[in-house]
């Protein structure tokens, strides 16, 4: 029995898993439509590879994955491409996004696939592309693609695999369910796992005690593998990837830093048993277990439910009972959110729907002052104090809400879950670090326009002092003249044409001046070309720093992706744009 | 089909704010019983005084502020604010006295500085302060315990108790006396063991003071309680009781004359269990960390005792609890957690670099 450590805070809410493990893991009718949006996971959204009103099968490619941190979507089953548009997705914004519409025809032809047994004799590079391939991506929580996860290309090498089948949430039991169904291809899938990372020595199962089923199936398959079922007490929330490190190794994640930083990787036990299917059966991810459970459903239990499914479909099947609740929930009811509609598709995050009766989960009472009791302090698992993040949320106070770490809350919902007054702490620090994040993207506009003005202000000041000096010079020769004059003139009449010639003379010199300007304005091409070569090979530079910081805040999951890309994409355009009038020159 | 849309965590636990208080009340019980065996029906009326005093002052306010009254008294803050008052006040105080407090606990303490979670002194020792020192005759007028009453004497009755306080009739001779602290004061010139001696509040008792030990207990019983029950942890009382025993102890001086009186007699007499368990846990007026709290009640102890030995007032637990409510602010910017993945502390004054 490897030793544990036990986390700060957390809470014991009631875990309300044994509903839906009545019955094991179930199978749907193939929905008429399946939508696939094409972001479903952390990075960039996928690029559609087919064609409205074409045909596709099962397990077909039908986007691309763009660039590096992006994965591939694959057609559930077979039929008919329908539409390529907006559509609303599980996303706690309701918003819309770009989605692939499948008409299904029913028949479930496979497009021809074929895995590899020996995978212990494949190159880890190629075992990590064909997981990349499938369009795996973390089937735990945020969805970051496993291929990047499991990129060798770092510099420190794997000493530790953590496989992630906590399932801390209450009422979610789809790990628990697969691994009681499948343990033997979930072993597998961790070791082909431990064949990429090159065999950590130390690869550990973290498990929450209260699933003695899974844990017992597990033990027989694991037997002799080096590979251990690490069981701790149930405290939710033990699953959030730092805890689980903590619990498993005594370590914390300094901040800032990735679990491969440390020579650790955390992988979901979800996501062993797709990367499973891919190599070993050459199968992409197109399905993934989800509960639905909750008092408004009839039969609550788990299902093996292909990716683009409308949750209307397994509310359906599952004798929805649309007036015994107001809210219905992808994930878990410590961190899930509230669908807008059934119509959104279950995606490869989507571990859960919840759909609780008004009994189970009632509407929120109204909020009460907050008395700075302490008890979310004591429930959080990260040791912050969030009645001082609250108090500083409303005042708005930024620099306090730093120093009091409002960036490393995890959002689990611990304090929220525990506060006496019922105040929706966790709404107020996603509001708090979304406004933080404003104002630093605003401050780092600000700095560029100041820096752009006090240039401008520069250069106009510059040319105003060379006028100056112009002008004094003007003035100097002017004097200068009507004293030659002067003097001439007192001289005698020695030449009088001068008096008359020396005007015009100046109007030539001014017209003369500046057909010379104009001329030098029309440069040669020679020195257009390099202006243009300069110009290009400068924005080829900023393209390459903006590429860079792109796959940063990608890794670092900063919230800036969005702005980024578009930073990309437009010195991208600007480039080419350069590109094609040095060739219009060259002709 | 449209959904509701609600942010998560959707799960709660049952635990809401009016409990809370309500426990705290019923926690006041073994407190008030003891001051009701020990010093007769006074308490037991302050208490009662007081929180109809409280509830009309609150719903006169949030009446004013335009706001639901049946919400706002419903969280029963300004009734456990009254009750803490009324158990410190003296037992049979004319009722203008409890009315007074109350008032001040309620409307200026507590509701000009914007009602429950905004007040940063503890209302009710703000309420007990300003009584102090505008009516200190009556203040310090206490009811003898129990066990010093004069032979064949009892308290008065609850009857009789309500003449006196309503009705400004004087409590028959015998009936009022020092408390263990102000006697313990006043005996300058002599030993510990002589004033324990010949003073039959000290003689009379079991270990500390005649009845004021039972009260004490009384509170400890309560605050354990809620101990149990994870109203508050451990560091605010055990800060100021071990801070006040500490001291005690230092400057004991093997009970010469110039003793300021032993580390039980400390703890078990005057307001000091009450203050530990029911005043500075108060978690709106003290410090929020539990580092913070600890160091909060470290600094009520310490300013108790040195009140109590070196000022000019027999018992100090207001003034103390006051002044530390001054300093909560300035202990939370120093005691902030570690977080998890941080290597230190951080102070919550800290800027981000820019």
């Amino acid at each position: 029995m490897s030793r544990t450590w036990v986390t700060p805070g957390g809470v014991h809410p009631p875990e309300n898993k044994h509903q839906s493990l009545t019955q094991p893991i179930g199978q749907l009718p193939i929905p008429a439509k399946l939508v696939i949006p094409l972001s479903q996971h952390i990075g960039a959204p996928a690029t559609p590879c087919v064609e409205i009103g074409q045909q596709v099968l099962k397990g077909q490619v039908i986007a691309q994955a763009t660039g590096m941190v992006s994965i591939p979507m694959h057609a559930p089953s077979s039929g008919t491409i329908s539409a390529i548009e907006h559509r609303p997705i599980a996303h706690a914004s309701g918003m819309l996004a770009p989605c692939i519409e499948i008409t299904t025809d029913g028949a479930d032809t496979w497009i021809e696939h074929q895995g590899i047994s020996d995978y212990e004799h494949i190159a880890p590079r190629k075992l990590i592309e064909i997981v990349g391939n499938a369009g795996i991506s973390g089937m735990g929580g945020a969805g970051f693609p496993a291929a990047v996860k499991l990129n060798p290309g770092r510099q420190r090498p794997i000493h530790t695999l953590i496989i992630n089948a906590t399932e801390c949430e209450p009422y979610i039991t789809a790990d628990d369910s697969a691994i009681r169904e499948r343990a033997d291809e979930i072993v597998q899938g961790i070791k082909i796992l431990s064949a990429i990372l090159d065999h950590p020595h130390n690869i550990m199962i973290g498990i929450e005690d209260n699933k003695p089923e899974a844990i017992a199936a597990l033990a027989p398959h694991v037997e002799g593998s080096g590979i251990s079922v690490v069981v701790f007490p149930t405290k939710y929330p033990s699953g959030g990837e730092k805890q689980l490190i903590y619990i498993l190794t005594g370590k914390e994640l300094p901040v800032g830093k990735l679990p491969a930083d440390e020579g650790m990787v955390c992988i979901n036990i979800g996501t062993t048993y797709a990367i499973k299917r891919a190599v070993i059966d050459g199968e992409p991810l197109i399905s993934r277990v989800t509960t639905v459970t909750g008092d408004a459903v009839g039969t609550p239990r788990n299902y093996d439910t292909l990716i683009g499914t409308p949750v209307s479909h397994l509310l359906e099947h599952n004798q929805f009972n649309e007036q015994a609740g107001g809210r219905v929930v992808m994930g878990g009811p410590m961190m899930g959110f509230t669908l807008p509609s059934a119509d959104v598709p279950v995606v490869k995050t989507t571990n859960c729907i919840l759909a609780p009766s008004y009994a189970e989960i009632p509407d929120d009472e109204p909020a009460q002052p907050c008395i700075r009791c302490g008890m979310c302090a004591e429930a959080c698992p990260v040791s912050l104090l969030p009645q001082q993040l609250f108090w500083y949320a409303q005042a708005e106070e930024h620099d306090r809400l730093e120093a009091h770490n409002l960036f490393d809350c995890i959002e689990c919902g611990a304090c929220s879950y525990v506060c006496p007054s019922n105040i929706p702490l966790v709404q107020y620090y996603r509001a708090a670090k979304g406004d933080i994040r404003q104002a630093r993207d605003e401050k780092v506009k600000s700095d560029h326009a100041r820096e752009r003005f006090e240039f401008h202000k520069e250069r106009i000041e510059q040319a105003e002092r060379e006028k100056e000096a112009k002008r004094a010079a003007r003035r100097e020769a002017t004097q200068q003249a009507k004293a030659d004059h002067a003097a001439a003139a007192a001289n005698g009449s020695a030449a009088p044409a001068t008096s008359s010639a020396s005007p015009s003379s100046s109007t030539a010199d001014i017209i003369a001046a500046a057909q010379a300007r104009a001329a030098a304005k029309q440069a040669s091409p020679e020195d257009q070309r390099a202006k243009l070569e300069r110009t290009i090979a400068s924005a080829e530079q900023r393209l390459q720093m903006a590429e860079e910081k792109l796959a940063e805040a990608v890794n670092s999951d900063s919230g800036k992706q969005d702005k980024l890309s578009a930073a990309v994409e437009n010195t991208r355009q600007k480039l080419e744009q350069s590109k094609s009038k040095l060739a219009e020159l060259a002709e | 089909m449209a959904f509701k849309q609600v942010s998560s965590p959707h799960a709660h636990a049952a635990q809401n704010t009016s409990q809370v208080m309500k426990l705290v009340l019923l926690a006041t019980i073994p407190g008030l019983a003891a001051l009701t065996w020990q010093f007769g029906w006074g308490s037991f009326i302050n208490v009662v005084l007081a929180s109809v005093t409280a509830v009309c002052c609150e719903a006169a306010i949030v009446k004013m502020r335009g706001r639901s009254i049946s919400f706002y008294l419903g969280d029963y803050s300004a009734v456990v604010t009254a009750v803490l008052l009324g158990l410190a006040l003296p037992p049979l105080a004319p009722w203008w006295v409890v009315v007074v407090g109350t008032v001040f606990s309620i409307v200026v303490a507590k509701q000009l500085y914007g009602g429950l979670g905004y007040n940063p002194f503890n209302p009710a020792m703000v309420g007990y302060v300003v009584l102090l020192i505008s009516f200190p005759i009556q203040m310090t007028t206490w009811v003898a315990p129990l066990a010093l009453l004069p032979a064949g004497t009892a308290h008065p009755g609850l009857m009789e108790s309500l003449q006196i306080v309503f009705g400004g009739y004087s409590p028959a001779d015998g009936i009022t006396g020092a408390t263990p602290l102000d006697a313990f004061k006043h005996s300058t010139g002599l030993l510990v063991d002589q004033v324990y001696d010949r003073e039959p509040l000290f003689n009379q008792a079991m270990f500390a003071g005649a009845g004021w030990e039972w009260v004490n207990l009384g509170f400890l019983l309560g605050g354990i309680i809620l101990l149990s029950q994870r109203i508050f942890t451990w560091h605010g009382p055990v800060g100021m009781l071990g801070a006040l025993a500490l001291m005690s102890i230092i400057f004991w001086d093997s009970g010469s004359s110039s003793s300021p009186g032993s580390p039980l007699m400390h703890l078990f007499s005057g307001a000091s269990m009450m203050g530990a368990f029911f005043i500075l846990t108060d978690p709106v007026s003290s410090a929020v960390s539990n580092r913070g709290r600890l160091i909060f009640g470290v600094l009520i102890g310490v300013l108790v005792y040195v009140i109590r030995a070196w000022g000019n007032y027999p018992d100090a637990v207001a003034f103390a609890v006051l002044l530390a409510n001054f300093a909560a602010p300035f202990i939370d910017n120093y005691t902030l957690p570690r977080t998890y993945g941080h290597t230190d502390r951080r102070k919550a004054t800290e800027k981000e670099e820019d």
